[in-house]
């Protein structure tokens, strides 16, 4: 296995997704807002503000940089590596580009019953999104025009109208393969 | 009923205990008394029961995240509600033994507590933490440097199954990566157990190292672009249980079985880390630090546990020459020394100076002043080497036995006379000099010019250098390994040097050499053929050697003087001690 392989799952590297995405930039606006994060902690125990940062910043640029690693890194006085750390645990927190429409798929029992697989199957084919890349470390796949972007999903809670999946932050139910065309074209 | 405590003045354990602050613990059927709040592992090791761990190490913070040391634990029957604790004959509770394991090196004890290193729930247990251990390492012992010190190795055959019941394909993870100058990580043959991490947050201070997607695929790295380059990374190969950390150096350089240890100090400032020195047959293979708790804690600086590879250089001086006409020729011991005794007999007092070294022993110290008052001359010095304390162990004094020369020589500042020598071999007031353990136109920072002034200069060092081809007569010595001695600390603990190896053939032990120099200048000398009987006579002379001997000083070395100095990184490590985070 090629030593490349740490440097690999700890940086970004750039996707079709990425033009839909604002390069990491640090304002004032976002200074504001991590420092109030930083100031609901005790000072001596700054550190417990990496995850809300982390949010701050995936929420913001959609994804979370190397840069930005090492901007809340030097907000929280920690090493580099120890916000890495926190970053690659959760699945949650992505290091390169989604989509401009990042789709998770729910394939949770309920949904996997519901027909989940079958729904993913068929966005990743209206989208033309290529899935066999995903991988333990890298689970997003991207359409190649950067427009759509796919993940499966633990359960989003809603078991009795599955299959069900979020677009963004926009929860959809019901939702069988048949309606797959329809959900796309309304995020067109 | 006897549900209360024996009527008679008769104590119960539990209150002799107490009185001591003390509690009494039973480790597999035998009770001891240790202080309330130990840690359960801790009590196994005084209970001479050996509790197998990877994670837990006394210098740093125990996450409990390896699960080895896993034993039963048990508390005493509680009693009913408003009746008093019953007590058996032996004066102790009976114990309920719980049905669940519990981690040793992270759970404290009290009093009546109950311990069981042994039985079938704790072997199942190590059985089972094993197995997962092995799922996913490569078992390519027969080609990692661990063999034979890997910890791995020793509990698998002491606690593992013998063979493996994984049939699925192994996580592959990263190999052969230099994530420092001086240090290899091999992530497949990692078992987790954080303990290079918290060493490197904790002593270190400089949180370098992490873990990286944790879960199945929990990979130790470095952040890209950060490197593990750290004067004392090489602690992590040290405590590292496994190969997943090897050192640069040593690797592949020699199975550790074949290796021979001595016990030995570090000579490359004023710390005296206590060492290990690795050897076979009459090389150096690895130095690693020795736990100390007065001196060096469990660690030791990289660049002082390197720098012993000149000993084997290849400008390593082997014969004593003697310089006739312009040309050094090889002469034998005798010859050299009665040349030697020879020239010096043929100055007064005040022109002969003598040049030691602050990393001589206190013998070879004690022998270079008797030189000197032979030679009648009072122009004894040493040459000062000063540098940046690290704030750790590395002490500002880069000399080992700055301290030593200040009692041999009853002088406070043993580097005195340097400038006032320096400026007679100028002037040319100084004809003769004696040079030992130095180069002159290195730290003593003489101009080689000025050595041209000297009628007689005779040196003694273990390298060739500028000096050596300047001096008249050259007397080849031993290094650091290759003799016995003793030193003393900046904080004033006398330590002994041991002999590892020997020096080069042709080449003499430099006590040996002093002495023979001072027989031939004064037959009246008494003779001497140990070097106990040197250190005898600074026991005689000196007040803070009074009593003492060689064999006295002991692995761990003696306090014998106040100097007031202490080691920074054992004060940081004494603040964790008292805050309850390290057992120490």
């Amino acid at each position: 296995m090629p030593q490349t392989i740490l440097t690999d799952q700890v940086t970004s590297h750039e996707t079709s997704g990425t033009k839909h995405h604002p390069p990491f930039e640090v304002d004032s606006t976002i200074e504001r807002e991590a420092n109030a994060r930083i100031r609901q902690y005790p000072a001596e125990h700054k550190r417990s503000a990496v995850l809300p940062l982390l949010h701050i910043v995936q929420s913001k640029f959609g994804y979370i940089s190397s840069d930005a690693i090492e901007w809340v890194a030097t907000k929280l006085d920690l090493e580099p590596i120890k916000v890495a750390e926190v970053v690659t645990f959760y699945p949650g927190l992505r290091q390169h580009a989604p989509g401009k429409y990042h789709i998770r798929v729910c394939r949770t029992l309920s949904c996997a019953m519901g027909g989940s697989y079958e729904l993913m199957d068929k966005i990743c084919e209206l989208a033309g999104i290529d899935r066999s890349q995903t991988s333990h470390h890298n689970p997003v796949a991207v359409s190649p025009c950067g427009t759509w972007s796919v993940e499966f999903a633990e359960c989003l809670a809603s078991c009795g109208t599955a299959p069900v999946c979020l677009v963004n932050n926009d929860f959809h139910e019901d939702l069988p393969a048949e309606k797959a065309s329809e959900l796309l074209k309304s995020y067109k | 009923m006897a549900d209360s405590a024996p009527a008679t003045a008769e104590k119960l354990p539990k209150d002799l205990a107490a009185e001591k602050g003390l509690v009494n613990v039973q480790v597999d059927g035998t009770w001891v008394q240790v202080p309330a709040g130990t840690r359960m592992i801790e009590v196994c090791k005084i209970a001479e029961k050996e509790v197998p761990h990877y994670c837990y190490h006394t210098k740093l913070s125990s996450p409990g995240n390896c699960r080895m040391c896993l034993v039963q634990m048990g508390m005493p029957n509680r009693p009913p509600p408003g009746e008093s604790p019953h007590y058996e004959d032996d004066g102790y509770q009976q114990i309920s033994w719980m049905p669940r394991p519990v981690i040793a090196c992270a759970n404290t004890v009290t009093e009546n507590m109950g311990i069981r290193t042994t039985g079938e729930l704790v072997e199942e247990c190590r059985n089972g933490v094993m197995e997962f251990l092995l799922i996913n390492h490569p078992l390519d012992c027969p080609i990692c440097d661990q063999a034979g010190e890997c910890s791995l190795q020793e509990f698998s055959v002491e606690h593992g199954r013998g063979s493996s019941r994984f049939e699925e394909m192994k996580v592959k993870k990263p190999k052969n990566v230099e994530i420092g100058p001086r240090i290899r990580l091999d992530d497949e043959r990692c078992i987790m157990c954080s303990r290079c991490i918290r060493f490197m947050d904790e002593v270190a201070d400089d949180p370098v190292l992490g873990f990286i997607d944790r879960g199945t695929h929990t990979t130790l790295t470095v952040h890209p672009g950060r490197r593990l380059d750290n004067n004392y990374s090489l602690n992590t190969a040290d405590i590292c249980p496994v190969g997943a950390l090897t050192s640069n150096d040593f690797r592949f350089q020699m199975r550790v079985w074949f290796l021979k240890e001595t016990k030995s100090i570090d000579v490359n400032c004023g710390t005296g880390c206590n060492t290990v020195i690795w050897t076979r047959g009459n090389e150096v293979f690895r130095i690693t630090p020795r736990e100390n708790n007065e001196v060096n804690s469990s660690w030791m600086p990289d660049s002082h546990r390197l720098n012993f590879h000149y000993l084997h250089a290849e400008t390593r001086l082997g014969d004593p020459f003697v310089k006739i006409g312009s040309k050094h020729e090889i002469s034998d011991w005798p010859g050299a020394i009665a040349k030697t005794a020879e020239e010096l007999s043929r100055f007064k007092g005040e022109e002969i100076a003598v040049i030691g070294s602050g990393r001589m022993t206190n013998e070879e110290l004690y022998l270079l002043r008797r030189l000197a008052d032979t030679l009648e001359t009072d122009l004894l010095s040493l040459v000062p080497r000063v540098g940046e304390s690290d704030g750790k162990l590395i002490s500002a004094d880069r000399n080992p036995n700055t301290s030593g020369a200040k009692l041999i020589w009853a002088s406070r500042n043993p580097y005195a006379k340097l400038e006032s020598i320096r400026q007679g071999v100028v002037t040319g007031k100084i004809k003769a000099l004696i040079v030992f353990y130095e180069d002159l136109l290195g730290d003593a920072q003489f101009k080689a010019d000025d050595l041209a002034n000297l009628d007689f200069l005779v040196s003694n060092h273990i390298l060739t250098n500028k000096t050596a081809k300047a001096s008249d007569v050259v007397l080849p010595g031993a290094g650091f390994a290759e003799k016995r001695g003793s030193l003393v600390n900046i904080t004033g603990r006398l330590q002994r040097l041991n002999q590892a190896i020997s020096p080069p053939p042709g080449a003499m032990d430099d006590w040996e050499i002093l002495r023979d120099l001072v027989k031939a200048l004064s037959p009246d000398e008494p003779s001497r053929y140990l070097l106990e009987e040197v250190f005898g006579e600074i026991a005689d002379e000196v007040e803070e050697f009074e009593d003492l001997t060689l064999s006295k000083i002991s692995d761990l070395g003696i306090p014998i003087v106040e100097t007031g100095e202490s080691i920074p990184l054992l004060e940081s490590e004494k603040a964790r001690i008292t805050a309850g985070e390290i057992v120490g």
